[in-house]
């Protein structure tokens, strides 16, 4: 079989893609949360003035956005460890779906916190 | 002896070092286990942390002197700075056709440098004084 589209428009496929371009993403972001972390070590208003900079409505759409890819991050890969670690049951099938709701429940979480 | 199999004796199975792939696959899903627990620890964080406060002074207030805090966080630190490179390693071999030994080198640096930012990025938070 040709590995094209109807090879990849599957839902395990999609859930593959997903759980890589998280990854992705929360591997460049990673560098500028640390440095922005570190800059504790130059004081409190130092990193009072950088919180304040993520109050901006286009920063939090990003927060929100990196908390719902770490959240299916979490999940995407706890599914995958469940298919390669536990014995095959039926239920292992639903687990793309249980991942996909947790994940969002946890974004939703956040988002209203803020 | 008419049952398949019996009177043969399993073939001896060479003793080889196992392959870099599978230690790196081993460290991969370990850390992925290790980041399971912690994530979810982190995403409670966030989530207590939004709803109590998010100046730098009430962070660090909660933070500075917090030793379970520190070896929490410590220990996600490492656990990333083993995952996300192998992953991008992955990455960079499947979708980018990057596989010369030059990528090994790269992941390394990049495992160090996430290790060495983490831990400042921790101790910023949880030790340094104001």
């Amino acid at each position: 079989m040709k590995n094209d589209y109807r090879a990849r428009n599957h839902p395990a496929w999609w859930a593959f893609l997903l759980h890589r371009l998280s990854g992705l993403a929360l591997s460049l972001f990673l560098p500028f949360h640390f440095l922005a972390l570190g800059q504790a070590l130059q004081g409190e208003a130092r990193l009072d003035s950088l919180l304040r900079w993520t109050e901006q409505p286009l920063v939090k759409f990003a927060e929100v956005t990196l908390l719902l890819l770490l959240a299916a991050h979490l999940t995407g890969g706890l599914r995958l460890l469940a298919l390669e670690f536990l014995p095959w049951r039926d239920w292992q099938k639903s687990l793309l779906a249980w991942a996909a709701g947790a994940a969002l429940a946890v974004g939703l979480a956040f988002a209203l916190a803020l | 002896m008419n049952s398949v199999g019996q009177g043969y004796a399993a073939a001896p199975v060479p003793r080889r070092a196992a392959k870099p792939e599978v230690w790196l696959w081993i460290a991969q899903r370990a850390s992925a286990a290790l980041l399971a627990v912690c994530v979810l620890v982190h995403l409670f964080t966030i989530i207590y942390a939004v709803r109590h406060g998010l100046t730098g002074e009430a962070i660090l207030g909660r933070t500075r002197g917090n030793t379970a805090g520190l070896t929490f966080y410590i220990v996600y630190v490492l656990a990333i700075a083993v995952h996300a490179p192998i992953g991008l390693r992955s990455l960079c071999q499947e979708w980018l056709g990057w596989r010369s030994a030059s990528l090994n080198w790269f992941v390394a640096a990049l495992a160090l440098a996430l290790f060495v930012f983490g831990l400042r990025a921790a101790w910023a938070v949880f030790v340094a004084p104001v």
